[in-house]
C-alpha cells in the first residue's frame, strides 16, 4: 500500500548514506525529497509542511550530536513524527451497558456498507452478537445491499420495513437488539457530502438519540487533498471516535491516513484490505510508520500467518523438520496455508523491502493458478508416493501428469521445487532448533 | 463520443459553474485572495500559489511543470503583476487540458452511427458508476433514444437492484442475471436483445474493481471480446468513472484502465463537494486521456459535458 512512498524515502536515505554528520544541506535535501514523497502519497500539503518543519527543527537541533549515521538520524526523526501523528493503537469502544451502538459514517462510495459487513464478521469472530441495520433511505437498493451482505456473512440484519425515517429504523433495531440479546448494533448510514447541511444534521440527530459508543468515519485510501476538509467537517459535527481506511489492497499510498489523523485526532482502528468480508485488519500505527520508512509490515504479516497456520500442524511440522521428514504431503499443506493467508501479492507487499527481500520487484505478479496446478499435481499422487517421493519413476510421472491435466515437465518441476524446499527446510530446521526465526520462519520456509 | 447532448449546453454549463462554485469558494477564492491582495510578484506569492495547486490534487509533478513555465515567463519579464500571473496560470492549465482532442458532443458520428452504440462504464469501487449510468440513460431518453442497460455488476450485493431502480426511473430496459452470474453472459444477452429490438444505445455496468487486480481486469477484457462478437466495433466508448476526491492514485487508475480496458474518456464525479478533481489535469498531461463528463449531484440531471474553460474558471475566477 505505501510502497511508492517507501521507495522514495529509501532513495532519499540512500543518498544520505556514507555521510559523516548531518549538515543543513543534507537535511534540506532530504526534506525536499520527503516532501515530494508525502505529496505524491496524498498527504495534505498543509499537514506535510507542518510535519517537515518539525522534522527540520529536530534534525538541526540538539539531536545532531547523537552518534547516529545521518540516515539513521533522519529515519528516526521522521518515524517519530509520523508515529506521533497517527497516535497509538486504539481498541474499539463498547458501551458500559450493552447494546453498544456503532455509527458508520462517510462520503459516498467510501465503502460503508461493505465495512459494516466486515465489522459484523469481525465482531462475531470475537465473541459478540452483532445486529446490522441500514439507515440509507436515499440510494437505490442500499438497504437491500446490507440485507444481502448480512446474509452472506451470516449475521442478523434489521430490515426496518415500514418506515423510511433513519431514526425510526435505528430505534427499531435497538429494540430488536434488546429483545434478542445482540450486544452491538452497527448502524450503516447513507453516504453524504460534508457540506450537505441537511444530511449532516440528520447524523447529528442520530448521534444525539442513539448515543453511539463508536462513530467510525469510513475513508477511501485513494482520497487526496480534500480528506482534511471532509474528515474535519465530519469530526467537527459528530466527534469521530475512529477511522476505517478502506481499499488498501490497491496501490494507493494512503497518505490520507496521516491527514485525517492530523485534523481529527481520531485513530485509525481498522483497515480494509480486500473484497472478501474477512479482509479487515486491525491498524497498528507503528507498523504502518515502519512500512512507510521501509521496514515493512512484518508484524502484521506474522499475525496473519499465526491466525492461518494451525498451531498443531505447525508443531507437527517442526517435529518433522528436525527429523528431516518433510514429505510432499507437508509440501501441499504448506501451499494450502499460504493460499489461505490471502492473495500472494498482498502477502509479498507486507514484507520489508530490505535485506534479502530488497530485490523482489514491487509489482510482482504471482500467478495463483500456478499454485493450483501444483496442488493438483500433488493431489494426483498416491499416498505412498506423497510420503516417499523416491517411488515416483517415469511411468508414475506420466500417470500423475495425466491425472492432474498437466505435463510430465510440470510434474518434474514440482518435484524439483519440493526437493529445493526440503533442503531449505532442513537449514531452517536447524535454525529453529536454535530458537531463531520464530513465526517468520514458517513463512520464509514455505515461500 | 456518442451524441448524447444534442441541444445547446449553455444552461448545463451554468449548472456546472453553480455546482463547482462551492468548490470555488474554497481553493479558487484562495487563489483569488492570494493575487488580489498584492500587486507585485513575490517568491512567497509563488509558494502560496504552488500550495494552492497542490491542494487541488493537481500533484507535485504537474504543479512543478506548470510553475516552471510561469517562472520562465517571469524571468523574461513577461509578467508584470499578480493579475498577469493569475492569467498565465490559468492559460497554462487550459493548455494542458486542451492538448487532447475535446470530446465531440453532439456533432460527430452523424454519418455512420453504429447501432446499437455500446458504452462500457468502468472504474474502481465506489466512484459512482451505477449513478452515472442512470444519468446517462436519462439524457439519452430525454433525447428520445431507446436504451438498454446491462447489469454487468454481478459481484456487489444489490448492484443489480440498484441499476433496476435507475432503469425504471429513466424508462430504459434492463438485462440482468442472477447475482454472482457471468458478466460476459450479461453483455451477450444485452447486446443480443438490443439488436433484436433495434435499440439505439446499450450501457454496460461493470463491477467496481481495483486496477491492480489482474484477474478482475482480465474479466473486463472478456466482456469486451463478447461485445465485439455481437456488435462489430463494440464497445464504442469505454468510460472511466473517477471520483473527484481521488488523489494521486488517479494516475495509476487511469494508466491501468487505459492499458487493459482501453478506456476512451473520463467521467469526473462528485464535483459538488469541496474536492476539485485536479488529478484530471495530471492525467490529461501524462496520459492524454480526456475528461468527457462531469457529475455534479445525485439527481438524474446532474451530468454535464466537460468544458475545460468552465473547469479552470471555476478554479480561478
Amino acid at each position: 500500500m505505501f510502497e511508492n512512498l517507501t521507495d522514495k524515502l529509501q532513495r532519499v536515505f540512500k543518498n544520505l548514506r556514507g555521510q559523516g554528520k548531518l549538515t543543513q544541506e543534507h537535511v534540506d535535501g532530504a526534506l525536499a525529497g520527503i516532501r515530494e514523497a508525502l505529496l505524491e502519497g496524498d498527504v495534505n500539503v498543509g499537514v506535510a509542511d507542518e510535519l517537515l518543519a518539525h522534522i527540520r527543527e529536530k534534525a538541526l537541533g540538539s539531536e545532531v550530536l547523537l552518534q547516529l549515521s545521518p540516515d539513521q538520524q533522519i529515519i528516526k526523526i521522521v518515524r517519530d513524527e509520523l508515529a506521533l501523528l497517527l497516535g497509538k493503537h486504539a481498541k474499539p469502544l463498547f458501551a458500559s451497558r450493552p447494546p453498544s451502538v456503532w455509527l458508520i459514517v462517510g462520503l459516498q462510495g467510501s465503502g460503508k456498507t461493505t465495512t459494516t459487513g466486515k465489522l459484523a464478521k469481525w465482531l462475531a469472530a470475537h465473541g459478540h452478537r452483532p445486529l446490522v441495520v441500514s439507515t440509507d433511505v436515499y440510494r437505490p437498493a442500499a438497504r437491500e445491499q446490507l440485507i444481502q451482505v448480512a446474509k452472506a456473512i451470516g449475521v442478523v440484519c434489521w430490515p426496518g420495513a415500514g418506515t423510511d425515517k433513519p431514526l425510526e429504523i435505528a430505534r427499531g433495531a435497538i429494540r430488536e437488539a434488546k429483545l434478542s440479546a445482540h450486544d452491538v448494533i452497527l448502524v450503516d448510514t447513507a453516504g453524504r457530502l460534508h457540506i450537505d447541511d441537511t444530511l449532516m444534521e440528520e447524523l447529528s440527530t442520530l448521534k444525539r438519540e442513539l448515543t453511539p459508543a463508536e462513530i467510525l468515519f469510513v475513508a477511501d485510501a485513494m482520497i487526496g487533498q480534500d480528506a482534511v476538509r471532509s474528515a474535519g467537517e465530519f469530526h467537527r459535527r459528530l466527534g469521530l471516535t475512529g477511522v476505517v481506511l478502506t481499499k488498501l489492497d490497491g496501490d494507493a499510498r494512503g497518505g490520507a491516513a496521516l491527514s485525517i489523523g492530523k485534523v481529527t485526532g481520531a485513530p485509525v482502528k481498522f483497515v480494509g484490505t480486500g473484497e472478501k468480508y474477512d479482509a479487515l485488519d486491525a491498524f497498528y500505527p507503528d507498523r504502518i510508520v515502519s512500512r512507510v520508512l521501509g521496514m515493512g509490515d512484518v508484524l502484521s504479516l506474522i499475525e496473519r500467518a499465526e491466525h492461518t497456520v494451525d498451531a498443531k500442524q505447525a508443531a507437527e511440522l517442526e517435529r518433522k523438520l528436525r527429523r528431516s521428514e518433510f514429505t510432499l504431503e507437508d509440501f501441499r499443506d504448506q501451499l494450502r496455508q499460504i493460499r489461505k493467508m490471502g492473495p500472494m501479492e498482498q502477502v509479498l507487499g507486507m514484507l520489508p523491502k530490505i535485506g534479502p527481500l530488497a530485490n523482489i520487484p514491487k509489482d510482482v505478479q504471482v500467478d495463483e493458478s500456478r499454485l493450483q496446478r501444483i496442488e493438483a499435481i500433488i493431489n494426483s499422487m498416491t499416498t505412498s508416493e506423497r510420503n516417499d517421493h523416491g517411488l515416483i519413476d517415469g511411468k508414475r510421472r506420466k500417470r500423475i501428469a495425466r491425472g492432474s491435466g498437466t505435463s510430465v515437465q510440470e510434474v518434474n518441476q514440482v518435484l524439483k521445487q519440493y526437493l529445493q524446499m526440503r533442503q531449505m527446510m532442513k537449514q531452517y530446521g536447524s535454525l529453529a532448533a536454535k530458537g531463531r526465526l520464530k513465526g517468520l520462519g514458517k513463512l520464509t520456509g514455505a515461500s | 463520443m456518442f451524441p448524447i447532448f444534442k441541444k445547446s449546453e449553455g444552461s448545463l454549463l451554468d449548472r456546472l459553474k453553480q455546482s463547482v462554485s462551492k468548490t470555488r469558494s474554497q481553493i479558487a477564492a484562495k487563489v483569488e485572495d492570494l493575487v488580489s491582495g498584492e500587486k507585485k510578484i513575490s517568491p512567497e506569492l509563488l509558494t502560496r500559489l504552488e500550495n494552492a495547486l497542490l491542494a487541488a490534487d493537481i500533484g507535485p509533478k504537474t504543479t512543478h511543470q506548470i510553475l516552471e513555465a510561469v517562472r520562465q515567463k517571469l524571468e523574461r519579464h513577461a509578467l508584470n503583476n499578480a493579475a498577469d500571473l493569475k492569467a498565465e496560470l490559468r492559460s497554462q492549465i487550459l493548455y494542458v487540458l486542451r492538448t487532447v482532442p475535446a470530446a465531440p458532443n453532439g456533432s460527430s458520428g452523424a454519418t455512420q452511427e453504429p447501432r446499437p452504440h455500446v458504452i462500457f462504464v468502468v472504474g474502481v469501487n465506489g466512484t459512482g458508476k451505477t449513478t452515472t449510468i442512470g444519468k446517462l440513460a436519462h439524457r439519452l431518453r430525454q433525447d428520445g433514444r431507446s436504451v438498454v442497460l446491462a447489469a454487468g455488476d454481478t459481484f456487489r450485493a444489490a448492484a443489480i437492484e440498484q441499476l433496476a431502480v435507475w432503469a425504471a426511473r429513466t424508462g430504459a430496459e434492463i438485462i440482468k442475471t442472477k447475482s454472482g452470474g457471468d458478466p460476459a453472459a450479461v453483455v451477450y444477452d444485452a447486446l443480443f436483445a438490443a439488436c433484436a429490438r433495434k435499440a439505439d444505445v446499450v450501457i454496460v455496468d461493470t463491477a467496481g474493481r481495483l486496477h491492480t487486480k489482474s484477474n478482475l481486469m482480465a474479466e473486463l477484457d472478456k466482456m469486451k471480446r463478447t461485445a465485439a462478437r455481437i456488435v462489430p466495433g463494440a464497445p464504442h466508448d469505454i468510460l472511466l468513472v473517477m471520483d473527484a476526491t481521488t488523489g494521486q492514485n488517479g494516475l495509476s487508475q487511469a494508466r491501468e484502465f487505459m492499458a487493459t480496458a482501453g478506456v476512451t474518456g473520463i467521467v469526473l464525479t462528485k464535483l459538488d463537494g469541496t474536492a476539485k478533481g485536479g488529478i484530471v489535469v495530471a492525467i490529461t498531461r501524462e496520459l492524454g486521456l480526456p475528461v468527457q463528463y462531469v457529475g455534479t449531484g445525485e439527481a438524474m440531471e446532474d451530468l454535464v459535458p466537460f468544458d475545460a474553460e468552465t473547469f479552470v474558471s471555476s478554479l480561478f475566477d
